[in-house]
């Protein structure tokens, strides 16, 4: 039973990184358009020289 | 339609120039933001097209699409306006229309969503760590073990319900403060109780602690409102922010010169000069110069009037081949434009306040519940005389029949049923519209604009000898005149170029003249032509001393109306039309359409009476049109729909908005309103299920939080996906 005190704290802090990284995301705006990201990813525009 | 009135803007005029106070006003900040609405893309290649598109017009700095929005935002100059871009997208395949760039308003919208989601995040990272930790105690976690587990679901779950319960506490407490009752009554007091009592629990090391059922409860009415909020602010902001055609401007004539003032400073007597393209801003007589004058969105009318000294114009009419100087009648609040926006108050006042489905639920929900946990602690306290029994009952009842299903049960169905829609091109602008969509039995169409694109088309250009086409087209490509316009474009699709007519001058009002070949050549009205008047819609070409010719028009029906009209009268649907056109106009058209039932010459207000009537009579009408004249009988209706290109007045009296040009989606419409009430139904029924199984489980006590957890979350996950089965 004494795993579970490194074990709980370990999974508390991994859940709360990855809803800090959600954060980011939300405030970075990679959520306002789901569906355009999809079909973004498919054209060639920028393949060769990136847009930045 | 929308390209009409687009001149009256200030920066485009060039007539301003020179006009020091239009300068003025014409000063737009530096870098301007156009947001556009593009309905028709739909794939990787749209958002490539639109893009480049945009980005090859010299000015534009930055163009980005956002397919979920059907929108492109462009960074460009301030000589770049938005109906350039149209324009340019236009002649590239794509439909776009102008938004306002609220940007304020859309930012705040923005972050009311992204306030949600943020607090779905922290409930949902809450529910599984707690849930986590919960399952240690469901499998036989006992003594300090299951203490410590109690203890620490404690310190991430208080904290979590505190923040992410917060919109159904504010709005319980502005209920309450009301002396009402809502949905989010009982559910605040169900997180609250059950974590009041699990902590209680958790102090004294009890055995059942109900930390996961609270943050659950959370996550899942929190999804409901987020889904809600979404589908509502989406279609809200793009209806809304569709451009405003009115300019509060007009160019008053005064000894010291022109000046542009703003209408409110307007006072009867005044002269105003209204240029070609220009709307009219006052009620008035007309003191000089001849025109004519487009009524279409006023009257319904389909053709333009003329308008000469002593003619009497109204405000909201639009101006459209010679300038005019009108003298002020009434301006601001006295004119026609203004009684007509007063008529949709009282028509709005008078619609019958519609009790949404989920409403109707709450009212019978929310003090039951309430009822039924209150006896339940009652009776256990009466029973065993201990109060901590009690209350841990009451919270348990409480969980149990917590509204997640009931949350989720509407706007589960209306964001699949809207996100379909909008896909089709249409946007609803009200939670309930497809409700009471779903009820109506009645269509009442609008003529001018709606069933119609208010362009009228040539019959048969073919009547024009061969030699003479090419002299019609040079004459005609000279004059703004819709049936000019009309006639252009129909012999530029003919592949006929222009001949050499030499001093093409147009006498506004009246048509247009010039010199081919040495004889004297004409386009215009039957009497200025020398032709016989006929009650047919035509325009006149005389060449020379020949017998002038008549060249006939018809309104262009708008794309799929036909097949809407015919559609809903085979779905049963009594079809009518109301119009503000002439009689023969109304019933030629009506026969050509399949409408039994056409109303011609209707103003506002009889429009708004036959609404009223049907209503009385027990029908529900939906109401489509687009004129001014229609918006106070689309606010007067059941539900109303209105096109992308109607006046903002209609827009915004209206439930929903078609945002491409076809009428097709309202059909659509119609089939899915009617299967999304039928999917609410279904849901609330499998709520009410699970409520009858589960809260005699609770009331008697043996509701442990296992079954809590699992009621709740099966419940939530039925509903979800009976909702995306909607067809």
């Amino acid at each position: 039973m004494d795993v579970l005190g490194i074990l709980i704290p370990v999974s508390l802090f991994l859940g709360l990184v990855g809803l800090g990284i959600f954060f980011w995301m939300l405030k970075r705006g990679q959520f306002d358009d789901p569906e355009g990201d999809a079909h973004r990813i498919l054209r060639e525009d920028y393949d060769d020289h990136p847009k930045s | 339609m929308t390209a009409t009135f687009e001149h009256a803007r200030p920066a485009a005029c060039p007539a301003c120039v020179g006009a020091p106070a239009a300068e003025h006003l014409a000063d737009l900040p530096k870098q301007a933001r156009v947001m556009l609405s593009l309905p028709g893309i739909h794939c990787a290649a749209c958002i490539s097209g639109v893009e480049r598109t945009l980005m090859a017009v010299p000015g534009v700095m930055d163009a980005r699409v956002n397919l979920t929005l059907r929108r492109a935002a462009v960074e460009a100059g301030a000589d770049i306006t938005a109906e350039d871009l149209s324009a340019v997208l236009a002649r590239a395949g794509y439909e776009a229309h102008e938004l306002d760039p609220g940007v304020l308003a859309m930012t705040e919208a923005d972050r009311q969503g992204r306030d949600l989601m943020m607090r779905l995040a922290v409930a949902f990272f809450a529910m599984m760590n707690v849930m986590l930790l919960s399952v240690a105690v469901w499998s036989g976690a006992d003594g300090v073990t299951r203490d410590m587990m109690h203890w620490i679901s404690a310190a991430i779950a208080i904290p979590a319900v505190i923040f992410c319960g917060r919109p159904f506490y504010a709005s319980a407490w502005g209920a309450l403060r009301g002396g009402r009752l809502n949905m989010d009554v009982p559910i605040s007091l169900a997180i609250g109780l059950a974590v009041g009592t699990s902590l209680y629990e958790t102090i004294h090391s009890g055995h059942h602690a109900y930390f996961d059922a609270a943050i659950m409860l959370c996550f899942f009415l929190l999804a409901g409102r987020y889904l809600d909020h979404r589908t509502r602010a989406s279609a809200r902001s793009a209806a809304q922010e569709l451009a405003a055609l009115e300019v509060p401007r007009a160019t008053r004539l005064t000894d010291a010169g022109e000046a542009v003032v703003s209408v409110a400073d307007l006072a009867p007597g005044d002269i105003v000069r209204v240029k070609p393209g220009g709307r009219i801003p006052v009620d008035g007589v007309v003191t000089a110069g001849t025109s004519e004058l487009d009524r279409a969105l006023m009257t319904g009318e389909s053709l333009p009037v003329y308008a000469g000294p002593g003619h009497a114009v109204s405000a909201g009419e639009v101006n459209l081949t010679g300038p005019l100087t009108v003298e002020v009648r009434a301006a601001g609040r006295d004119t026609a434009l203004h009684r007509i926006a007063d008529l949709v108050a009282v028509a709005e006042a008078g619609r019958n306040n519609y009790t949404s489905l989920a409403d109707q639920a709450a009212k019978l929900y929310a003090p039951g519940v309430h009822i039924l946990s209150f006896l339940a602690a009652v009776g256990w306290y009466l029973y065993t005389q201990d109060l901590r029994i009690a209350l841990n009952i009451a919270a348990a009842v409480l969980i149990i029949t917590c509204p997640c299903a009931l949350g989720l049960a509407v706007p589960a169905v209306t964001t699949a049923a809207s996100g379909r829609l909008f896909r089709k091109g249409l946007l609803i602008k009200d939670g309930t519209a497809l409700e009471r969509l779903a009820e109506a039995d009645t269509v009442v169409f609008d003529k001018t604009g709606t069933l119609t694109t208010g362009t009228p088309e040539a019959v048969d250009l073919s009547v024009i000898p061969r030699a003479h086409a090419p002299v019609a087209l040079a004459l005609a490509a000279a004059s703004s005149h819709p049936l000019a316009e009309a006639l252009a474009r129909g012999l530029r699709d003919r592949g006929v170029t222009p001949a050499a007519v030499a001093d093409i001058t147009e006498k506004a009002g009246y048509g247009v003249e010039g010199i081919w070949q040495g004889q004297a050549v004409r386009l215009g009205r039957a009497g200025w032509t020398g032709a016989k008047d006929s009650p047919e819609t035509a325009t006149y070409l005389r060449v020379g001393d020949t017998a002038p010719l008549a060249i006939a028009f018809t309104d262009t029906l708008r794309e799929g109306a036909a097949e809407l009209v015919a559609s809903l009268r085979a779905q049963g649907k009594r079809v009518m039309m109301i119009s503000g056109d002439s009689r023969t106009a109304v019933d030629r058209f009506a026969a050509r359409i399949g409408i039994d039932e056409a109303v011609a010459e209707a103003l506002p207000e009889q429009k708004v009476a036959a609404v009223q009537a049907i209503a009385e009579a027990g029908g529900k009408v939906l109401m489509v049109g687009d004129g001014l004249n229609d918006t106070a009988a689309l606010a007067a209706a059941h539900v109303s729909i209105s096109p992308a290109s109607a006046l903002d007045a209609a827009r915004s009296a209206s439930d929903m908005v078609l945002m491409g040009r076809s009428l097709s989606p309202v059909a659509d419409a119609i089939t899915t309103a009617g299967s999304a009430g039928r999917r609410i139904r279904e849901n609330f029924t499998i709520a009410t299920v699970y409520n009858v199984l589960a809260v005699p489980l609770a009331v008697v006590g043996l509701c442990s939080p296992l079954i809590a957890a699992l009621a709740m979350s099966a419940s939530s996950l039925t509903v979800s996906l009976n909702a995306i089965r909607l067809k």
